[in-house]
């Protein structure tokens, strides 16, 4: 199978890690992974300013650069209901675009995961994927209880998942929303964190990077020893690095 | 509104940490009830599609089923009036209260006569309007509006009450024990019940098909008003009808649950007809809510029945607090109703959120809240000149993004600039980011540059 790779702007230039073992992760299953060199953004951070006009541009290139897959795979669930709901056509034949665990487990149907994570791991959902995408049962609604993302950590050897207070609760981030609405973003980033904190995690884990990044931001000025890390690492069998630039 | 947005409201609540977190847990006490309460029901996604439907049927014949409304309700003998906005409905109440040589006037709470500003406009016309309900009471007293759609002295801890109580209605000094409060509240309000020649009532639900209309309170605040006095007069936003009372059901098993977790609201207490020698008025109220009803993307918010569970799942209402909105109805519901009615002074109201989509997945009548909030975003961006630095910001990103090399420059430039800048000047005050968070590590290469010399073949 060939999927063209899509790595949004901000992973690729603070993220390179999680990028690199979203590569190495889908060649394990075989996957022929393409990624087209004049790719850029997915036009999000604009449209969720309101100046949806003006990701045009960037719209355009995206298809100019994906526009021939069948399949599109992102590790990013923001970014790829972006691109689903504001970028792709809605017509027959056009490309279709998946996060990573999603794609892992409703296209590849993955049954194992070769790695061993033996730590602790807080997973957090981010809104997104879960509202958006529907990576997982969503808490408010009462349907029958899934969760894609979580299905893969628990496939790997020695990892101890930790229940959280509040399983998907947001953690603030929310785009440019983390500037303009600094002071909630941030009490609502460190109530995320506390959570982590109470119930004994190591490792902060989770399918969209720019939410961890935010954490990751407040973790490091609280000078905590949680680490954290895009999933794509754990189910790439990375070990934990104490830099956290991975 | 003193023009101030919603990011510094939020940011002077915030201040108080331990009142915020009070206020955060509380709120989520009450959406953990909610969940536990709708997990108990096996068809509850069924229930909110069915209620979305109907509301959806009720939007499209909204004129039809407003005129079978009233003249069934005229048939019962209840004397409909119709207010296009505030003004109108205000002077409708002000003349049925003279007509019928009022004096004292109890109020069962309704966020639609609050919307009206009635309390405010009857009191210069030298009324006094006793709200009945409690923590409608309280924040009356406080002079305050209230906070939250269900729970309006939501903000107000119990030492808060105690003080407000001590000073109007001579409650022991420092006394906080919510029975003791209570109960004083309790004696208080009856007196002004036995009092009272009018009760004005909001209305839950318009039934078309019966022309009766329902009402829910949890402390019977709107059966006792309205039994003690003469007249009754029931507000009702035009948006409020179901068409049939077999609808009812699917209603109510909603609302409550939603609001609080409770099964049901304590009294849900239908109304036809007045009794014997009294009267009983509806008031039908537009107050631009057919001019929502004309915005395609954003109709779908007339759907509401008011329960206030957006409010409480809302992560960023739980810790800005109501007052933070400055509109009626706060929250995310309110994030989407109020730019209909003022595009610019609630122009930072859709932009208090992260579009976490909790507001939408919670709704009983599964109303596209963050979809509707991202759809105004867009809007105020192209019709108020909000603010021009980000407009130029977000211009210049969407024209980089349009250019790979562009991009590629950008990138490796910032990540440079990150690198060699010193400390100080990176975590500046013009870095809001840096505030509270530190940036991610600078990395030796962006992905690109690795792909490039690794696996470009
Ligand atoms: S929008 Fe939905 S959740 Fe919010 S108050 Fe209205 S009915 Fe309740």
């Amino acid at each position: 199978m060939r999927v063209g790779l899509f790595i949004p702007c901000y992973v690729d230039q603070f993220y390179p890690g999680a990028a690199q073992a979203t590569l190495e992760l889908l060649e394990k299953y075989g996957v022929e992974v393409v990624y087209p060199l004049s790719q850029t953004c997915c036009g999000q951070p604009m449209a969720n300013s309101g100046y949806g006009k003006y990701g045009k541009d960037s719209a355009d290139l995206f298809m100019k650069n994906f526009g021939e897959f069948e399949y599109i795979v992102a590790p990013s669930g923001s970014c790829t209901l972006h691109v689903k709901d504001h970028v792709l056509p809605k017509t027959e034949g056009a490309p279709k675009i998946y996060e990573l665990c999603e794609f892992l487990t409703d296209i590849l149907k993955v049954d194992h995961v070769n790695a061993s994570f033996p730590h602790k791991v807080g997973f957090h959902s981010s809104c997104h994927g879960l509202r958006g995408l529907r990576l997982a049962k969503c808490s408010e609604r009462m349907d029958p209880e899934f969760n894609k993302p979580l299905s893969l950590l628990n496939m790997v050897n020695n990892i101890q998942m930790v229940e959280l207070d509040r399983k998907d609760e947001c953690c603030g981030f929310g785009g440019t929303f983390a500037i303009a609405e600094e002071a909630i973003s941030v009490t609502m980033g460190k109530d995320r964190i506390a959570d982590h904190q109470r119930n004994g995690v190591e490792v902060l884990t989770g399918a969209d990077m720019s939410c961890l990044m935010h954490m990751e931001g407040l973790l490091k000025r609280q000078k905590s020893p949680i680490k954290v890390m895009h999933i794509a690492e754990i189910l790439n069998g990375n070990e934990v690095v104490e830099s956290s630039e991975t | 509104m003193k023009g101030k947005t919603h990011a510094e409201e939020a940011a002077a609540f915030i201040k108080d940490d331990a009142r915020t977190h009070w206020h955060d847990e509380t709120l989520w006490h009450v959406r953990s009830n909610r969940d536990r309460s709708a997990q108990g029901i096996p068809e509850w996604e069924t229930l909110r599609d069915t209620a979305s439907a109907t509301k959806d049927y009720v939007l499209s014949h909204l004129g039809e089923l407003l005129e079978q409304f009233e003249s069934n309700a005229k048939a019962n003998g209840v004397e409909v009036l119709w207010a296009k906005d505030a003004v109108e409905h205000n002077q409708h109440v002000y003349r049925i209260l003279q007509e019928n040589k009022v004096s004292n006037i109890v109020k069962s709470k309704s966020i639609l006569t609050e919307e009206c500003g009635l309390n405010h406009y009857l009191e210069k016309k030298g009324y006094d309007v006793v709200d009945t309900d409690l923590g409608e009471r309280i924040i009356q007293f406080a002079k305050q509006t209230p906070s939250h759609i269900v729970l309006p002295a939501i903000h107000l801890k119990k030492q808060d009450i105690g003080e407000i109580f001590h000073n109007h209605i001579g409650t022991k000094e420092g006394a906080s024990d919510p029975n003791y409060l209570t109960e004083a509240a309790r004696q208080h309000l009856r007196k002004k019940f036995v009092e009272a020649n009018a009760a004005i009532t909001g209305v839950n639900f318009g039934i078309a098909e019966t022309g009766g209309f329902v009402v829910c309170t949890n402390e019977g605040n709107a059966d006792m008003g309205t039994h003690l006095a003469d007249v009754h007069i029931a507000c009702m936003g035009i948006e409020k009808l179901i068409p049939r009372a077999a609808d009812l059901g699917v209603f109510l098993r909603l609302l409550a649950r939603s609001a609080t977790g409770q099964s049901i609201t304590n009294y849900s207490s239908h109304f036809h007809r007045p009794a014997e020698g009294k009267k009983m008025y509806i008031i039908l109220v537009d107050n631009g809510r057919t001019d929502q009803l004309g915005r395609e993307d954003f109709k779908n918010s007339l759907k509401c029945i008011r329960c206030g569970a957006c409010m409480n799942t809302c992560p960023i209402y739980r810790r800005s607090g109501g007052h933070s909105y400055n509109y009626t109805v706060p929250g995310p519901i309110g994030s989407i109703l109020s730019p209909g009615r003022d595009l610019k002074k609630y122009s930072t109201l859709p932009f208090a959120s992260t579009l976490c989509g909790s507001c939408s997945d919670v709704c009983p009548v599964k109303i596209n809240i963050h979809e509707q909030l991202y759809k105004w975003r867009q809007v105020i961006a192209e019709h108020t000149n909000m603010d021009r630095s980000k407009q130029l910001s977000m211009k210049v990103a969407g024209m980089t993004f349009g250019k790979p090399v562009l991009y590629d420059l950008a990138g490796k430039v910032a990540r440079t600039a990150l690198k060699y800048t010193p400390h100080s000047l990176v975590y500046s005050s013009i870095n809001v980011w840096g505030k509270h968070r530190d940036l991610p590590e600078v990395p030796e290469e962006s992905f690109k540059e690795w792909y490039k010399k690794n696996r470009k073949q």
